[in-house]
């Protein structure tokens, strides 16, 4: 058998560090027969050609690429071990830059070592892959497309022009979200309604979209593009049995309404009655009635509405309908919610009744120039920017990117209606970065809106006049000025919306460090995510303006073409399966399965339903003979890499091994190296696909023959694709330590650890804190090692 | 020690009447400070221009006090560079107008002995009604 090892300098990323020449010989004098290559970028054309052309001039059958992380050039190398006629699956990448040249920057000597053993792990599993083949499965043209907002609109439109069958579900009575609410747009001040109303109109009428207003996904779930959700459809209690002709939409059940409730689409600054249309370009132009607050739910006392209808088509019995649905993408498109300025007390929104928030603010513009508008807006206005962005007292660092334009929108429709009115932007940087957007800043500034560098550190109210006395420097003149205004305007920041959790709950999506959906990759996936099949649109994963937006709910729905267009999608090979000469027929892994994936065969014996299987490793715990086994993370490959990665330890040296979970943890020890993170060089990280799959045997083996800890790590249940995972693990480590325990082992040397995605530094602390506590205990006794070995794998 | 200031109609009705005499739009004014790092008197100066021209968009009339518009020999080094085109030497034009129409003299013509009457000649006396620059 011949294998080739290629050692990436990655420009120096690696070779800086890492002494790659050094390795070489290492590998050399270790395996003797082996190719090794070196050279500036593996993942170059030219890198990728010196695989092929190696396979097919030197007859290789596995290959090993020390390079960066798996996750970024995996499906590169497989794909050129392809292109050779070499099975994908023969290929192992040791990961030499984020987990070992990036973290351990610093200590290029001990780097070196470390890079010695993740190899030799590389190379000992590389020996035992074999050819894994993808089962091909059949895909429809079914999308779901989660949320009405503009980015929903959008992508729906896009696939339904492309043929695809869209389902649309929107949780408000009406679709447009955000925009709905806007008066203008920068920076050409078109008007918001009149651009989404067509846009709203398209989808109710096209024949390929079925809308569904007013409802909610009650639930979702699925994997590998295939996903089936139930919504739930909210009762209006209108009758829209037939046809909404029934409603003549004559306004009588409106004027006998005796409730009286703050309009959302208004912001509150106007009120509506308890049943209402939600706004004049509302999509469906349908009543509803708000249950909450009609006095007929509440007491049963009044029923005005339907005794007027002329039509009668009001039912307060309606109830709530559930419809389940089988789609092959889905599109997350949740949009955003406003930063809550109660929680920054200091501006008192919410008790002054001149600060007002900026979407507020849209309304009282919209209404200024009506004879008698709802709102005045008095001589002296100002408008304070980053309010619940760049901030992080509240957890919120990121930059909310339209918050600069939209006061500088506001500023400017309230100097054009009325220009007598005094205007200052109080702001900290002023990021006017779209196509027009600096023009439209510099046109306001012309008009006499006055813009002062500087963060407002606190409002308080004139008693008397109820005018906003504002603190603030101007950190241009370091002036500290104190004035009174007649109106405050708060640029909310934008945060994801409340109404997007349940989704990400039950879809597994993870989230980045701002809070919002994380994106496959920030570069080059930045409308997928990890899970295969669903996309994100809008400013569910960002804060967008509306070009923006439309923008990445055009590219989302171009993403769902691309995918749909395969036809077929390959299933991964890594799954469960039964050494057929082993298994007993104990039947133990039954139940172990919580995708029902494993049943008892004609020959009595454990076979595993590849469509079900999702490869986790759960079941492997429960066979006690080690015959039910899991392609790419066999027992026979873990075993090797274990005892290949511990082979090179000296005397008196430590080792930590960690087993992280490919998705969350594996990910988080990349994105540790990637910043340059430093934790202790005594450890050595191997991908799995759960922690689960970390039998009793292979974590007793691992201490056996050298290990001075195991630690796994995985994803907490919540955002886990395995959500049953972790209790198994648990259970395994359970009976580890006791076992340990008996030996006189500390059980402390074995560690399981749940981390989201974004906890880098409690990784790394939890690293260190573990190579203390082993400077602190005396080194397992070889005899002990000894005993345990004897326990996994007899005499 | 920090200066506290208020923002109030007077201060808009001085930034207005400057605006007008100077004929620029000074809220245009971006504070990037290329005129104030281009000015050849810039050593002279108490104020730089470019404070000069933030103190009269947020209305602060004390400006006036400054010497910096005296200094101000018009050669127009920051009209040329300003990126948002605006005349900063209109604006120090302006400033000195307002000054001199509130026509305080600076010197007591009473108090000048008879000598020195003798001595000077009559432009120095009448240029120093309106002295400035120190």
């Amino acid at each position: 058998m011949k294998t080739g090892v290629y050692l990436c300098q990655c420009g120096g990323n690696i070779s800086n560090t890492i002494d790659l020449p050094k390795i070489a010989k290492h590998v050399k004098e270790k395996k003797g027969d082996i190719l090794i290559q070196e050279n500036s970028h593996m993942c170059s054309g030219a890198g990728q050609k010196l695989i092929i052309d190696d396979i097919k001039n030197h007859g290789l059958e596995k290959v090993v690429v020390a390079a960066c992380s798996p996750h970024f050039h995996e499906k590169t190398f497989r794909a050129a071990l392809q292109k050779a006629g070499l099975n994908p699956y023969v290929l192992e990448i040791s990961n030499f830059r984020e987990h070992c040249s990036w973290a351990h920057k610093n200590e290029p000597e001990i780097a070196t070592e470390k890079a010695k053993d993740i190899i030799d792990a590389s190379i000992a599993k590389v020996e035992l892959d074999f050819p894994l083949e993808e089962k091909k499965m059949q895909m429809g043209d079914e999308v779901l497309v989660i949320g009405g907002g503009i980015a929903g609109i959008q992508t729906s439109l896009d696939l339904a022009d492309a043929g695809k069958k869209v389902t649309l579900v929107e949780k408000e009575p009406t679709l447009g979200g955000k925009m709905a609410i806007l008066t203008k747009t920068f920076p050409t001040e078109d008007c918001a309604a009149c651009i989404i109303s067509p846009k709203m109109a398209a989808v109710q009428d096209h024949p390929n979209i079925t809308l569904y207003t007013n409802s909610e996904i009650e639930s979702i779930a699925g994997h590998r593009l295939h996903f089936e959700a139930k919504i739930k459809k909210n009762p209006r209690f209108i009758l829209d049995t037939i046809d909404m002709d029934q409603c003549l939409i004559c306004t009588k059940c409106v004027q006998e309404c005796p409730i009286e409730q703050p309009n959302y689409w208004e912001q509150g600054i106007m009120n509506r009655k308890a049943i209402y249309i939600p706004a004049p370009h509302a999509i469906p132009y349908k009543y509803l009635i708000d249950k909450e607050n009609c006095l007929h739910f509440k007491d049963g006392s009044c029923s005005i509405c339907a005794d007027v209808c002329p039509q009668k088509v009001i039912d307060f019995e309606q109830k709530a309908e559930f419809i389940d649905v089988a789609v092959d993408n889905v599109v997350v498109a949740t949009g955003y919610d406003i930063y809550d300025a109660t929680e920054k007390t200091v501006f008192g929104y919410g008790k002054y009744k001149n600060v007002v928030s900026a979407l507020e603010m849209e309304r009282i513009v919209d209404h200024i120039s009506e004879k008698e508008p709802p709102r005045e807006v008095g001589k002296r206005v100002a408008f304070v920017q980053c309010v619940g962005s760049r901030d992080k007292q509240i957890g919120r660092e990121y930059c909310s990117r339209v918050c600069c334009m939209f006061s500088v929108k506001l500023a400017s429709l309230l100097k054009q209606a009325k220009p007598e009115t005094d205007i200052y932007i109080f702001y900290t940087d002023l990021r006017a970065f779209g196509k027009g957007y600096e023009e439209y800043y510099k046109r306001s500034q012309e008009m006499g809106i006055k813009f002062v560098r500087g963060k407002p550190s606190h409002f308080t109210e004139d008693p008397d006049t109820k005018q906003v006395i504002v603190t603030v420097e101007d950190t241009l003149s370091r002036d500290i000025i104190q004035s009174e205004f007649d109106l405050v305007v708060l640029a909310n920041g934008m945060g994801l919306s409340a109404a997007s959790e349940p989704i990400a709950d039950q879809l597994k999506l993870a989230k980045s460090d701002d809070g919002f959906f994380k994106e496959a990759h920030p570069k080059y996936r930045p409308v997928d995510t990890l899970v295969e099949g669903i996309f994100l649109a809008g400013t569910a994963q960002g804060p967008k303006d509306i070009p923006d937006t439309v923008t990445q709910a055009s590219a989302a729905a171009g993403r769902v073409l691309a995918t749909l267009a395969q036809k077929e999608f390959s299933l991964d090979p890594v799954l469960a399966f039964v050494h057929q000469d082993i298994c007993d027929g104990c039947k133990q892994c039954l139940n172990e399965c919580p995708k029902k994936a494993i049943s008892i065969n004609a020959d009595g014996k454990a076979e595993i339903n590849e469509a079900l299987c999702l490869g986790c490793g759960s079941c492997l715990a429960s066979c006690p003979i080690e015959a039910i086994d899991l392609n790419y993370f066999t027992n026979d490959q873990m075993y090797a890499q274990i005892e290949a990665s511990l082979s090179n330890k000296k005397e008196g040296e430590k080792r930590i091994l960690i087993f992280a979970d490919e998705n969350t943890v594996y990910r988080l020890a990349d994105a540790c190296g990637v910043r340059k993170m430093k934790y202790s060089t005594d450890s050595r990280i191997f991908r799995i696909p759960s922690g689960s799959r970390m039998t009793s045997n292979l974590i007793k083996f691992a201490l056996s023959k050298g290990a001075d800890a195991v630690m796994i790590g995985d994803s907490p249940e919540k955002s886990s694709r395995f959500a049953w995972a972790n209790n198994v693990t648990k259970e395994n480590i359970k009976q580890v330590q006791s076992a340990l325990n008996d030996l006189q082992i500390e059980p402390e040397r074995l560690i399981f650890k749940e981390y989201s995605a974004g906890e880098l530094a409690r990784f790394t602390n939890d690293v260190d804190a573990i190579a203390e506590f082993l400077g602190t205990i005396a080194p397992i006794p070889n005899e002990t090692r000894d005993k345990l070995f004897t326990a996994v794998r007899g005499e | 020690m920090a200066k506290l200031i208020k923002l109030d109609d007077k201060g808009v009705e001085f930034l207005d009447k400057i605006m007008e005499l100077s004929g620029e739009t000074i809220t245009l004014c971006d504070q990037c400070g290329t005129c104030s790092g281009g000015c050849p008197f810039i050593a002279e100066m108490d104020v730089n221009p470019s404070q000069i021209m933030r103190q009269v968009m947020i209305g602060q009339k004390n400006i006036m006090e400054s010497k910096t518009m005296w200094i101000c020999a018009s050669c127009f080094t920051c009209t040329v560079r300003c990126p948002r085109e605006l005349d900063v030497s209109k604006v120090a034009e302006a400033l000195r107008q307002v000054k001199l129409r509130e026509a305080i003299d600076f010197i007591d013509i009473e108090k000048i002995s008879e000598e020195e009457a003798r001595i000077l000649p009559s432009i120095a006396i009448v240029g120093a009604f309106r002295k400035f620059t120190g």
